[in-house]
């Protein structure tokens, strides 16, 4: 793919060019702060010791550098009456999203696969309804999931939860993958045909790999809808069996004691750690895929 | 052995419109048939249904002597070119030629000697082991014939293989394309919309309009003696001229008499003994001449011949192709074109002494539209 250039572009000169570029920058700087102040207020804030955040203001660096708010944070805070830290409940947290992120791309590249590739009558109602869960208010479905979930067995488990994000995902990952394969060329999958490949050799051999850049963009959507879940976390699960939203929630909420605001702050960053972990290490696959990728069927 | 196709009565409807309207074709084994027609005549379709893409409405197909209506793509023994070229691009060129060996767990030996022999014949050698990406038109062009070439089926489909090239390279490839089916031997169906490359290339050519077949006969036939008016205006660059007029026999011999405007007397266009034998609509019959623009030139520029008739006409336009140069000038409402040598050519606007050899004339029906 060629790129254009536009550093070239000739642009107009004078002090009124120079004031306004001057004015311009100035207006970006503002919204940096106003995204990056609360991030570095907490992780100032998580490496401080309490005395030095009640004595000093919200916005002075640390003195020295304290890193035990984090490992409290990570191994001893109390979540409810149990004082492991996070770490068990990171742990969850990846015991759900890794195979729900898993189940629901690898059925939505499905889904979308055989609605636009292998058409059939009634595809586009089918797609119709499928997206219709798109919409769904998740609250809608707490209690019919509950019954559902009881009757499978799997109430209050980290599998029922996985089994829970894997159907309310599957209505945007077949979106994601359906409007990706719709610009890919029929005339590929017909000549797959004619070379002798059936729907799952076409499907893993020709198509998936052509999909990478779908993939990227649906894994990042899912693994932070899933990772950053609160509602079915909380609903479907029970202690032990909670995700780190719901931890960090008890941690923070707890109306015992003095509020530990360095911990908080350190437990909130863990919390928020892997999803951030993931929009950098995909970022860059994503923007290599889209580039090795174009080529027009 | 090389195998024939047969269609027998194939219909197709897409959603109640009916695009394919009960086709009959015989293809002999080895042969080159072109199926060529304006877009939307149902050319496509067709060649997807031989190939299995496309279900059928109802008829039969033959390939080699069996029915395969309900037999899928893969098991056809064709191999399929894509207008697209529809190479798979995450696979590298040598990946893409063997795709089609692997899903049929051919041995990896034979892959390789079936992958020398035709990177050598279609010189692709030098990049088997890039991308389609990294390729041009033409190069993807070869890559996507390998890939139909290296199984060797008996028969091969071609669906506008050449549309996206430029002009020069589809003139470089439609002779390559000639030369493999010389070479092979193998039974080609090949689909275009381009009447220079169907005439080129094919030993007979299925000329389609409307979802049905108007004409199946060598390119010769075609252009020489279309059956009707849309094969004839179809066939040929410039088009044929079509001059409307109706029949008469001033005395005894038919001529065609078409107004030719402007208060001038009506031009009377003799016809040749062998068209005026058959002849016997009578006196005042609605009749179109078809005259194709190399058989109308500066009058005493050809050595002179029978059934010649001379008019004179103002020049309106002038186009010089280089080899030739159209001159286009008017009878009554129609406007018409004469070839003539580039030392021929006048100024527009000036009067014009033309020759019309009128034994290649054609002349049609006016209502019908087919050949008398």
């Amino acid at each position: 793919m060629k790129e254009r250039r536009i550093s070239g572009i000739v642009q107009r000169r004078g002090p009124r060019h120079v004031l306004m570029r001057g004015l311009l920058f100035a207006i970006l700087l503002l919204f940096c702060a106003y995204y990056l102040v609360p991030l570095v207020v907490m992780i100032s804030t998580s490496l401080k010791s309490l005395a030095e955040i009640r004595e000093g203001s919200l916005l002075s660096l640390p003195q020295t550098l304290d890193f035990s708010a984090w490992t409290k944070a990570w191994s001893a805070a109390c979540v409810g009456v149990r004082c492991d830290g996070l770490a068990p409940y990171v742990w969850n947290s990846v015991l759900m999203t890794v195979p729900a992120v898993a189940i629901s791309t690898f059925l939505g590249a499905l889904n979308g696969y055989a609605l636009t590739k292998w058409r059939f009558p009634g595809a586009d109602w089918i797609f119709a309804l499928v997206l219709f869960g798109a919409f769904i208010p998740f609250q809608v479905v707490l209690l019919p999931m509950a019954r559902t979930l009881g009757f499978l067995g799997l109430a209050g488990t980290v599998p029922g939860l996985i089994l829970v994000h894997s159907v309310y995902g599957l209505a945007f990952t077949t979106l994601f993958f359906r409007n990706f394969f719709i610009g890919v060329s029929n005339g590929i999958v017909q000549a797959a045909m004619v070379d002798g490949a059936g729907f799952f050799g076409i499907f893993f051999r020709v198509v998936l790999p052509m999909s990478i850049p779908a993939i990227v963009v649906t894994v990042i959507w899912q693994f932070t809808q899933i990772w950053n879940d609160f509602l079915f976390g909380v609903a479907f699960t029970i202690g032990d069996s909670n995700p780190v939203t719901v931890a960090l929630n008890n941690v923070v909420n707890t109306s015992t004691g003095v509020k530990q605001y360095n911990v908080d702050m350190a437990a909130a960053i863990i919390a928020g750690l892997p999803t951030l972990a993931v929009y950098v290490i995909a970022g860059a696959y994503f923007v290599r895929g889209l580039s090795a990728g174009a080529i027009k069927g | 052995m090389v195998s024939g196709i047969k269609l027998e009565n194939v219909h197709k409807s897409f959603g109640g419109n009916e695009v394919i309207k009960g086709i009959d074709l015989e293809i002999e084994p080895g042969e080159f048939v072109v199926l060529v027609g304006p877009s939307g005549c149902g050319k496509s379709t067709l060649l997807n249904m031989i190939a299995g893409l496309e279900t059928l409405g109802s008829g039969h197909i033959h390939i080699g002597g069996n029915i395969v209506d309900d037999i899928p793509p893969r098991d056809r023994d064709i191999a399929m070119v894509f207008q697209s070229y529809a190479l798979y691009p995450t696979k590298t060129v040598r990946e893409n030629i063997t795709f089609g060996m692997q899903t049929r767990r051919i041995p990896k030996d034979l892959q390789k000697s079936a992958v020398e022999e035709f990177s050598t014949l279609l010189q692709i050698h030098a990049y088997l082991d890039r991308k389609p990406g990294q390729l041009s038109g033409g190069q993807r062009q070869r890559v996507a014939m390998g890939r139909a070439l290296v199984r060797k089926p008996e028969v091969f489909l071609f669906d506008e293989p050449l549309s996206n090239l430029d002009a020069k390279l589809r003139i470089e490839m439609r002779t390559e394309i000639k030369k493999l089916h010389q070479r092979l031997g193998k039974t080609i169906v090949y689909v275009t919309h381009d009447q220079i490359e169907a005439m080129t290339l094919a030993s007979r050519i299925a000329v389609m309009d409307n979802g049905h077949v108007r004409q199946f006969a060598d390119p010769t036939t075609i252009y020489e003696h279309p059956v009707d008016l849309f094969v004839a205006g179809f066939m040929g660059s410039p088009p044929m001229n079509m001059l409307p007029g109706c029949l008469r026999r001033p005395d005894g011999r038919p001529v065609v008499e078409a107004p030719a405007g402007g208060g001038a007397d009506a031009l009377h266009f003799p016809l040749p003994d062998r068209l005026a034998a058959r002849l016997d609509q009578p006196d005042g019959h609605q009749v179109v001449l078809g005259l194709r623009p190399e058989t109308i030139f500066r009058a005493g520029s050809e050595l002179p011949g029978e059934d010649r008739f001379t008019l004179n006409r103002p020049v309106s336009v002038v186009e010089p192709t280089g080899p030739d140069t159209m001159i286009v000038f008017e009878i009554g409402e129609t406007e018409l074109i004469a070839r003539v040598r580039p030392e021929d050519a006048a100024e527009p606007g000036t009067p014009f002494e033309f020759e019309v050899d009128m034994a290649k004339a054609k002349l049609f029906d006016a209502k019908t539209g087919l050949h008398l």
